[in-house]
């Protein structure tokens, strides 16, 4: 009986089974490990007197907002959708211009032992700063908040996507100069043909060094600017006590936080060589 | 010391008087490189002159100086007294005319074999059209015996394959000195010998210069119109210059019953284990 019904399932169901066995026992351990932590969790916080809520309760006050993520009621009163998206577009546009600058810059710097070596100590010194530190001195400078926080992303990010470039193109090897010197390839064929795909994992190590911080600049800047963001969106629910509110938003952050490190995985796998 | 007419006057009057050059003259080349403890003498008043066509191979022990000889002729090295003149022109920078076939390949591991031929195509013949450029990649990838493996990435070919493209983008540009250092080093026995043989058939075909460095006295005496062996380094010379007089077309198996062949053999060995034996040299 069983073995006749087996072999009636169409064929690529035959196929994904072991498939979703495979990524079940791949998932099954990491499945396990956040249903302890809720179960934890629910048990330290289930009692009266408890400060935080129990996932339950996050859950049951919070289900409205996850449900309907694209409501929009004019003003900050919008879906976490909307939220979420206004602080990726902060970020999309900082990001983007520190990873243009900060590319070009690490490339220029780079191509100069002298500059490099003038140059670094400053930047090692700038890529300190943490980013809300930056936001005083740029509100000053800018006057403005939206650009003010664009700032922050941007000399942020830009720090690891810089040093990382540098290095990147002082690693060429120099059998490839060789090669370019011996067919004197101009400095655009040099630049898209050897420097860039050579200097490429770098560049890709420091991009994913540059969005997570990014991302984690953008919060921090939202809840002090205030607006439409998921940064704000905290900062509100803190001050009216909407605390699974909080907490709904901080694994969401945490969710797009690895999404975009994994876009950027994605990416650099389409574009970087795996032979290099 | 160094003669009038390399005090580098572009004006054509100047360097007419060398006209009468051979192909490619070495002309009393020495390299010292400054040093914490003084100046270190690497080569010391190298003297060599290669007719068009000939194929020089470069013998001599680890560290004394092969390499840095060859990159004053590819140009990566200036030499710190003498000069290399090619056609009678002085050598100051690396060119597609002195195309280095490299001991690791050099190949641009993102580019298929295809491409890094292209490339080297490309950069060099940049008025051809593109039709013109792929026809003569291709035909140079099939001369070596890769039209299968065009488009596959160095990361995917064996050692003897990478050279092989290396060759290929080499003469694919028509170099007028082919430079090799050490080609086949780090190629199987078996790869080894079929590769001299290609690049034997390649050399008579192209009539190119070449100027090899090698560690393999057989492959030395298979390939070169003569070996040049140098003295230990530092401040190595050319210690002898050995004529190889057998005819061409060469075949192995009827070189290796030549009684001539081995006493060239021993007389190279007995230069290099003996009369210049290299302690640390394994």
């Amino acid at each position: 009986m069983t073995a006749t019904s087996t072999t009636a399932k169409p064929a690529f169901l035959a196929n994904l089974w072991p498939f979703a066995q495979q990524q079940g026992v791949k998932i099954l351990p990491s499945a396990i490990a956040i249903l302890v932590f809720l179960v934890i969790w629910q048990l330290l916080c289930m009692g009266e007197g408890s400060n935080l809520p129990p996932p339950t309760t996050v859950l049951t006050e919070t289900w409205d907002l996850i449900i309907d993520p694209f409501f929009d009621n004019g003003g900050n009163d919008k879906g976490l959708f909307w939220q979420i998206m206004a602080s990726l577009q902060r970020v999309a546009v900082g990001f983007t211009l520190s990873t243009v600058v900060g590319v070009g810059v690490g490339i220029l710097i780079g191509s100069s032992a002298k500059v490099y070596s003038a140059l670094d100590p400053i930047f090692q010194l700038l890529r300190t700063i943490p980013p809300l530190a930056w936001l005083p001195i740029s509100l000053a400078a800018l006057q403005e908040s939206e650009t003010s926080a664009i700032f922050v992303i941007f000399i942020t990010a830009i720090w690891p996507i810089l040093i990382n470039t540098a290095v990147g193109v002082q690693q060429v090897p120099q059998d490839y100069r060789n090669v370019s010197k011996v067919l004197q390839l101009s400095r655009m064929q040099y630049f898209f043909n050897v420097l860039l795909p050579a200097a490429a994992p770098y560049i890709f190590t420091g991009l994913k060094i540059g969005i997570g911080l990014a991302w984690l600049a953008i919060v921090a800047a939202e809840m002090l600017l205030g607006g439409v963001g998921i940064g704000f969106f905290i900062w509100d629910a803190w001050n009216s006590s909407q605390i699974s509110e909080l907490i709904l938003a901080l694994v969401y952050i945490g969710l797009v936080g690895l999404l975009l490190d994994r876009l950027i995985d994605a990416v650099s796998r389409l574009i970087v060589s795996e032979d290099v | 010391m160094e003669p009038m007419q390399t005090l580098s006057s572009p004006d054509l009057a100047t360097q007419s008087p060398l006209r009468g050059d051979p192909f490619l003259v070495i002309d009393n080349v020495s390299k010292v490189y400054p040093t914490p403890n003084g100046p270190f003498t690497v080569l010391d008043g190298i003297d060599l002159t290669v007719l068009e066509g000939e194929f020089i191979c470069l013998i001599g022990h680890s560290g004394c100086g092969k390499t840095t000889l060859l990159d004053t002729v590819s140009g990566f090295r200036k030499p710190s007294e003498g000069e290399v003149r090619l056609q009678g022109k002085r050598i100051t920078r690396p060119g597609p005319d002195r195309m280095v076939v490299f001991q690791n390949y050099a190949l641009l591991p993102w580019k298929t074999a295809f491409e890094n031929v292209y490339l080297a195509v490309h950069s060099v013949y940049p008025e051809k059209s593109r039709k013109e450029k792929r026809e003569i990649v291709r035909e140079h990838l099939a001369m070596v015996g890769l039209d299968e493996a065009a488009h596959k990435r160095p990361g995917q070919l064996s050692g003897g394959m990478k050279q092989r493209v290396s060759i290929a983008r080499a003469l694919a540009i028509r170099p007028q000195v082919l430079v090799l250092d050490e080609p086949f080093g780090a190629l199987d026995a078996i790869t080894k010998e079929e590769l001299q043989e290609e690049l034997l058939n390649i050399w008579r075909d192209h009539r190119v210069t070449v100027l090899m460095i090698t560690h393999d006295i057989d492959e030395a005496l298979f390939l070169a119109d003569r070996l040049v062996m140098m003295t230990n380094g530092p401040a190595a010379k050319i210690g002898e210059v050995l004529e190889i007089p057998f005819p061409r077309p060469r075949d192995r198996a009827r070189l290796m019953e030549d009684p001539e062949y081995y006493n060239l053999r021993n007389y190279a060995l007995d230069y290099l284990y003996r009369r210049y034996a290299h302690d640390d040299d394994g």
